[in-house]
């Protein structure tokens, strides 16, 4: 089960966060602070996978942004790996080349996107234009 | 919205957290008043802020009815992001998340499926579970319904009401076995998901979802075969993510039960050869197979397929996968013992992984291949690991190593050198019993006393720092020095040593100031041993013209020791002295640091027996380093620093010129007074930045008269060169008084610090 998804800059300012799992609020920026750290410390000769309390860390890094997903212990790590990068793909697409910025001004359209992906933990969808369907329609309904 | 950029853009102008703060709580003041009095159909935008600020860590409780009211809305705009909020600012414990249930069970029966998969996602995420007893109905029928966009939900959601409330089990067990007809791959991944949470819960959901192993097979086979021409193909595999989720659910059907395990057979051997393994997606696919090959009644043969391709991802340049192999082979060397084996050389290269993680687990998976055979190979691969392995393996390298020699030894000379090089190469990293180990090993092999005393003392004469070793080789020195004087032993090089080296290097480590007190009991305990063997033409040994056998300079070293030991052994043993040494370490002061904990106690050796002076080893912990004045100490003044009716405190100071962090405080304490003073203690406290130990006084009563003083060693490690405040603490009774003083010596000389 996914725990938690975040996306967190390099400076450790978090650009997305979802918890699948409740978290006190006053834990969360410790959490992420930590999260963060964990992986600004690693070197690119070091595997992308991080034992964190009792979670798993699989972390990926674009750019600035790192994507890190916490797990509990049965998910399958390079299965995730590979559910990030899927993740990203399609925002690539919905944004044409996602940035950082496009993530903070559209903030509620990249929550849309994961909940489309990922409900309650566990992976739902993973097939691009599905994902991206509903969206689009109400992109074009909000138009006219 | 026109509004929304704004305040992104004021909070990244923020130069200062102060700033941003300040930005922040004006926003969330005007947020507020638009929730109070601002037009409704903004709503959604200012909840949107409220959000993203709520994201960045600041509080947006006060969003939570908004919450409510947008996602009772007719507006979509407006549920979207009230459902949102919902999943982001309410959870359980706040009464407010009741409250939406209502309309929740509205939207779910509306029909329009967008609302509905909003309300879903909102569901399964903060559903009590009174909310899920609720509406279990309500997501039951959807699971059936026709659109695949909300059914697909609907299951996940199903999964989320049995973990709150595992008795909704009963309905949504039954709908399963429709759900699996599905092609749709979203509501297929979800029905995996759904039948694993219920046979994870229920031994009877487990029974009962066994049937379906001949259908689950055939759906992965037939994405297996299918190839890169579905929608769902990702880097040429087809929808890896449900090919995982498969395996995982076959893992735990065929677990235990051979039938299910049988059934699987086949198609896990067809998964794991015909497996893109080029990409992350088919490496995904494969692990999980191996995974399932390792965890249910799979064949001999498939699981030795298992292990080989554990093998293969050990070799592949992806540390990820190197990392996956390693874990997965810790978790099968038990079970498939020389399956693993055969790898061994690939897991020793991983050894010298960059990534600790990764070396980690090959230690430990290297240590759990070590067998008769390959010990000696293997003992010099994890030598070599240990002299440059991180430094938070190195205990656990040691001990593997020594506990593979214990078990494995070859011979007893190679056991013996195995445990010397470790000692040598990691010497503080060893567990306290290495020492007794060693002691033993040698004094049952006799045909080895001359060797290893020799060894040894090659290895003393080079490094005294490395306490373990210098421990053994001193008991060594003190039971087969002769062995090392006279004769000679033909497996090492020759060695011409004379007595007075020997004794010097005994003397050296007396006096080391790296030498832990139990060390010096070693050592102190050969020069005994020696004493009463020598010839005595050595100066330690030589008397002058005219005194006896009493006045040799040996016989003083010894009796300082000993004399400065008795008061503690009269008090009544080892573990008074043990809880005196640790109160006198607390000084319950907040500002300045109290003083490390007890000093461990050195091992008895096994002795010998006849002929050899089996003394227990003493723990001289009060050998003042004025006893010995081979050093001129810096000159640093002598300072008085308390007076009271006739007792005074002294400091003198030492600094060692080669451990120049290091700051030696003898406290004396004289009585000039009429009267004892008895039960007198001494405490101490140096700032943080300092090191402080403590050891034992030499007694506890100063007597009156000016007798003999109450001398104690503190020993102060200062690497900063902090400027060295130290507080005393002193107790004592006196003329029929108890008394306690504290107090701060102001006018310690800067060169006991710079």
């Amino acid at each position: 089960m996914i725990k938690f998804f975040l996306m967190v800059n390099k400076q450790g300012q978090t650009r997305l966060s979802k918890y699948y799992e409740h978290v006190e609020m006053n834990k969360r920026t410790l959490l992420e602070t930590e999260v963060i750290k964990s992986c600004l410390s690693r070197s690119s000769e070091q595997c992308s996978f991080i034992e964190f309390k009792d979670f798993k860390l699989i972390y990926r890094q674009y750019a600035a942004l790192f994507i890190v997903v916490g797990v509990n212990d049965t998910e399958n790590e390079m299965a995730i790996y590979e559910f990030i990068h899927n993740f990203v793909e399609v925002l690539d697409e919905y944004f044409s080349r996602v940035s950082e910025l496009d993530i903070m001004f559209n903030l509620d359209k990249v929550h849309i996107i994961l909940d489309e992906m990922v409900l309650n933990g566990c992976i739902v969808e993973t097939n691009r234009a599905r994902i991206l369907a509903p969206l689009l329609i109400l992109d074009k309904m909000s138009e006219s | 919205g026109p509004e929304g950029p704004n305040l992104i853009e004021e909070i990244r102008g923020a130069k200062t957290q102060a700033q941003e703060r300040e930005v922040i709580q004006k926003e969330c003041a005007h947020i507020r008043a638009s929730f109070r009095d601002g037009d409704p159909l903004h709503r959604h935008r200012q909840l949107a802020k409220l959000l993203y600020v709520h994201m960045l860590g600041y509080p947006a409780h006060f969003g939570q009815m908004e919450c409510l009211k947008l996602i009772a809305s007719p507006r979509f705009t407006d549920k979207r992001v009230g459902y949102l909020g919902a999943m982001l600012l309410l959870d359980e414990r706040q009464d407010a998340h009741l409250l939406i249930t209502n309309s929740i069970k509205n939207d779910l029966s509306q029909g329009i499926q967008a609302v509905q998969g909003l309300a879903l996602c909102t569901l399964s995420t903060v559903g009590s579970a009174e909310m899920c007893w609720d509406l279990a109905t309500e997501v039951e029928k959807l699971l059936l319904q026709p659109g695949s966009y909300v059914r697909k939900k609907a299951v996940l959601t199903a999964v989320h009401m049995i973990r709150k409330v595992p008795e909704l089990s009963n309905i949504f067990l039954p709908p399963c076995a429709q759900l699996l007809h599905e092609r749709h791959h979203g509501i297929l991944l979800g029905t995996i998901t759904l039948i694993t949470e219920l046979c994870e819960r229920s031994p009877a959901a487990l029974k009962h979802f066994r049937k379906v192993v001949p259908q689950l097979v055939q759906i992965l086979r037939t994405l297996v075969m299918t190839g890169y021409s579905t929608e769902h193909s990702i880097s040429g595999v087809s929808d890896p993510f449900l090919q995982v989720q498969i395996l995982r659910l076959l893992r735990i059907l065929g677990r235990n039960h051979e039938e299910s395990s049988e059934t699987m057979n086949d198609l896990l051997a067809q998964v794991a050869t015909n497996t893109d393994t080029s990409r992350n997606a088919g490496n995904a696919v494969l692990f999980e197979t191996v995974l399932t090959i390792m965890d249910t009644r799979s064949a001999a043969g498939l699981r030795v397929l298992a292990v080989n391709i554990l093998g293969r991802f050990l070799l592949n340049n992806d540390k990820n996968i190197r990392y996956v192999a390693l874990t997965s082979l810790l978790r099968m060397v038990q079970s498939d013992h020389s399956a693993v084996q055969r790898h061994r050389p690939t897991v020793v290269e991983c050894l010298r992984e960059p990534d600790a993680s990764l070396s980690r687990r090959a230690l430990e998976l290297s240590l759990a291949l070590v067998n008769s055979s390959n010990v000696r190979a293997m003992t010099q691969e994890l030598q070599s690991f240990l002299e440059s392995c991180p430094p938070d393996l190195r205990a656990d390298c040691a001990s593997g190593i020594l506990l593979a020699a214990e078990r494995f030894a070859p011979t007893k000379r190679w056991h013996i050198d195995t445990i010397l090089r470790v000692l040598t190469t990691a010497g503080t990293h060893v567990r306290d019993d290495a020492v007794a180990n060693l002691t033993q090993l040698i004094g049952g092999a006799q045909e080895l006393h001359a060797y290893s005393v020799r060894r040894l003392y090659s290895a003393l004469a080079e490094d005294i720092s490395q306490q373990p070793l210098v421990q053994v080789a001193a008991w060594c020195i003190g039971e087969y020095g002769d062995l090392l004087l006279e004769g000679s032993c033909e497996e090492t090089e020759p060695l011409q040593v004379k007595e007075e080296e020997v004794l010097a290097l005994l003397e050296k480590v007396l006096q080391s100031h790296m030498s832990l007190p139990a060390t010096r009991g070693y050592a102190l305990t050969a020069l005994m041993k020696l004493s009463t063997r020598l010839r005595g033409d050595n100066k330690l040994l030589m008397k002058s013209p005219g005194s006896t056998q009493r006045d040799t300079p040996i016989f003083h070293l010894l009796r300082a020791a000993i004399l400065e030991k008795m008061p503690l052994v009269e008090r009544g043993g080892t573990q008074d002295e043990e809880a005196k040494e640790s109160k006198e370490a607390q000084l319950s002061e907040a500002a300045l640091v109290s003083t490390e904990p007890p000093v461990r106690r050195p091992e008895a050796p096994r002795g010998r027996g006849l002929g050899r002076a089996s003394t227990p080893s003493p723990a001289p912990s009060a050998l003042s380093p004025s006893c010995f004045s081979l050093h001129t100490p810096a000159s640093v003044p002598n300072l008085r620093v308390f007076e009271r009716e006739g007792l005074q405190l002294n400091l003198s100071f030492v600094r060692p010129p080669e451990t120049p962090a290091l700051l030696l405080i003898t406290v004396t304490a004289v009585n000039t007074s009429g009267a004892d003073v008895t039960h007198f203690v001494c405490q101490a406290a140096v700032p943080k930045s300092c090191q402080l130990q403590l050891q034992a006084p030499s007694g506890d009563t100063v007597p009156a008269q000016g007798g003999l003083p109450v001398t104690q060693l503190l020993r102060i490690f200062n690497p900063n060169k902090a400027p060295l405040r130290l507080k005393l603490r002193l107790t004592y009774h006196h003329l029929g008084q108890s008394v306690q003083e504290i107090f701060e010596v102001n006018n310690l000389p800067a060169e006991t610090w710079q």
